[in-house]
């Protein structure tokens, strides 16, 4: 085990892994987060906490990860290259690490551009790819990059985000090799709507041995209305949702598409549950955490295992 | 070459306003090709400042000069007969050459009068571009000859990131995604390998990181 993390466990186990994603709150008040917490808690194996996702000024996701342990839920820091230089970073690991925080997502983050704060120096010190090589010479090494030797090695349960649906396509699956070669043991995707393009993905993914290699964690989010179809295609960069989607959930009256929506995810989740190498799923219900029990438990992943 | 752009003549006003007598320097170097600081630029500038200052009753003499370049002491002391004569220098030089003259003449206010901007290229006539942002360390060989430093907004090593889409970078649909151009030149080079390795982080010392740079060659001292 490299971490011991309760993620790690489940899919070192075999069963198919489920993390969902909580946004921290815009101000310090810890009850949202309890408040999601509850409704996350039992429905997952460990919770991501976003690290001022979009730019926007949020609570630091260590806090978040701190709150959610509180509450009995494992969490996932989710750290960006973007607001933090190497020092930063590293200090931000052993913090985390000694704190009980045993899963890392290591991200780019979005420009600052698009935030509160689009005047904001961007640092960018090193990037995704480089704290992946980061962390995982500091867990397995015990070392800094200088080569100091660590009072104490830093455990975590790697990953890294992939996005089979970006530009150009043709770097998708070397992306992905050289995610793993870097210190990736698990990665999230990015939402998936286009199964076909998808699949075409593992494909090549599986002509490397890649899926041997990495836990892959499939990314899913349940869309609420096809108004949120339309704004998500128009506006996130790299989503890849096709017409018929968009079509399928727009074919229902405006009160009946939330329901919709959840039932197309738990579909997906039960289709991606059959293509082999997926380990588990990722599931983002963006401000819908109340719906996570109902997604989960209607793709007949509940209860969850408990791995000792 | 180093780029720049025009101030809002409200701020150059409003910065001469103390002044009744002032030197306006401009320079024959990078600046008077990229249009904004050459000898032109500072005829045209000038006779804004006279006829804004004369409307407004405070008439300011200007006395006209363009330097070979502003940032060589051999034609910057072509001005030591000219400045005790002058309450200020407005310099439409880049930055360089704006703290050059304050440094070759201390007793005297310089005054910025353009923008400095960044190491770039003439893409077509009336459109620059950067390409350098002179980290010090340089790895163009290995990224099909275009800088993922300067061409990407995040400066990634291994890039693209999720932003990039249909060729164009998150931040404006108008800036090509750095790491698209690097690799189709990869790949119509048949470099592609290099996509596929890990690259060291990046030592910034030998950028500004590491502290204001100079160079020095003992041969030429």
């Amino acid at each position: 085990m490299k971490s011991a993390s309760n993620l790690e466990k489940v899919l070192a186990a075999g069963h198919f892994a489920v993390t969902a994603e909580c946004g921290p709150p815009r101000g310090a008040d810890p009850e949202i987060v309890r408040r999601k917490a509850a409704l996350v808690k039992g429905n997952v194996d460990a919770c991501n906490v976003t690290d001022n996702q979009t730019s926007v000024v949020r609570m630091s996701s260590l806090a978040g990860c701190m709150l959610l342990r509180e509450e009995g839920l494992e969490p996932l820091l989710q750290m960006v290259v973007r607001d933090r230089n190497r020092i930063a970073l590293q200090s931000d690991l052993l913090g985390a690490s000694a704190l009980g925080v045993r899963n890392l997502l290591c991200l780019s983050g979005d420009h600052q551009k698009f935030g509160d704060d689009p005047q904001a120096k961007n640092v960018f010190d090193i990037d995704s790819m480089q704290l992946l090589d980061l962390a995982r010479t500091m867990r397995d090494e015990g070392v800094f990059p200088s080569g100091r030797k660590l009072e104490g090695a830093p455990q975590f349960f790697i990953g890294a985000a992939v996005n089979p649906f970006a530009d150009p396509f043709a770097i998708r699956v070397p992306r992905l090799k050289l995610k793993i070669a870097a210190g990736a043991d698990f990665v999230q995707t990015q939402c998936i709507y286009n199964m076909e393009k998808f699949k075409k993905y593992m494909e090549l993914a599986w002509q490397e041995g890649l899926p041997e290699q990495v836990h892959i964690l499939a990314g899913v989010t349940p869309l609420k209305s096809v108004g949120m179809a339309k704004f998500m295609r128009r506006m996130v960069a790299g989503m890849d949702i096709p017409e018929a989607v968009v079509e399928r959930i727009g074919a229902e009256p405006k009160e009946k598409q939330a329901a919709k929506g959840i039932e197309m995810c738990i579909e997906l989740i039960e289709e991606l549950k059959e293509i082999k190498g997926i380990a588990g799923v990722h599931v983002m219900a963006i401000e819908w955490e109340e719906k996570l029990a109902e997604i989960v438990g209607g793709a007949g992943l509940l209860p969850r295992p408990v791995v000792e | 070459m180093i780029t720049g752009t025009e101030k809002p003549i409200e701020e150059i006003l409003a910065m001469v306003e103390p002044y009744q007598r002032l030197i306006l320097a401009g320079c024959h170097g990078c600046v008077t090709v990229c249009r904004v600081g050459g000898a032109k630029e500072v005829q045209v500038l000038a006779s804004t400042l006279r006829l804004a200052r004369e409307a407004a009753g405070r008439p300011l003499e200007i006395h006209e000069v363009s330097l070979e370049r502003q940032c060589d002491p051999e034609y910057v002391e072509k001005l030591r007969g000219l400045v005790g004569g002058y309450q200020a220098v407005l310099s439409i030089a880049c930055g360089a050459g704006i703290q050059f003259l304050a440094e070759k003449f201390p007793a005297t206010p310089l005054l910025p009068g353009i923008n400095t901007g960044f190491l770039g290229v003439t893409v077509r006539q009336g459109e620059w571009s950067e390409r350098c942002q002179g980290c010090g360390d340089c790895i163009l060989h290995l990224t099909g000859g275009i800088c993922p430093v300067t061409r990407c907004a995040k400066s990634l090593f291994h890039g693209p990131c999720g932003g990039s889409v249909r060729g164009s970078c998150e931040v404006d649909k108008e800036i090509p995604c750095g790491w698209q151009l690097i690799i189709d030149r990869l790949e119509a080079l048949g470099q592609m390998e290099n996509y596929g390795r890990l690259k060291p982080c990046k030592g910034w010392s030998s950028a500004r990181d590491g502290g204001p740079r100079r160079i020095i060659r003992e041969d030429m001292l």
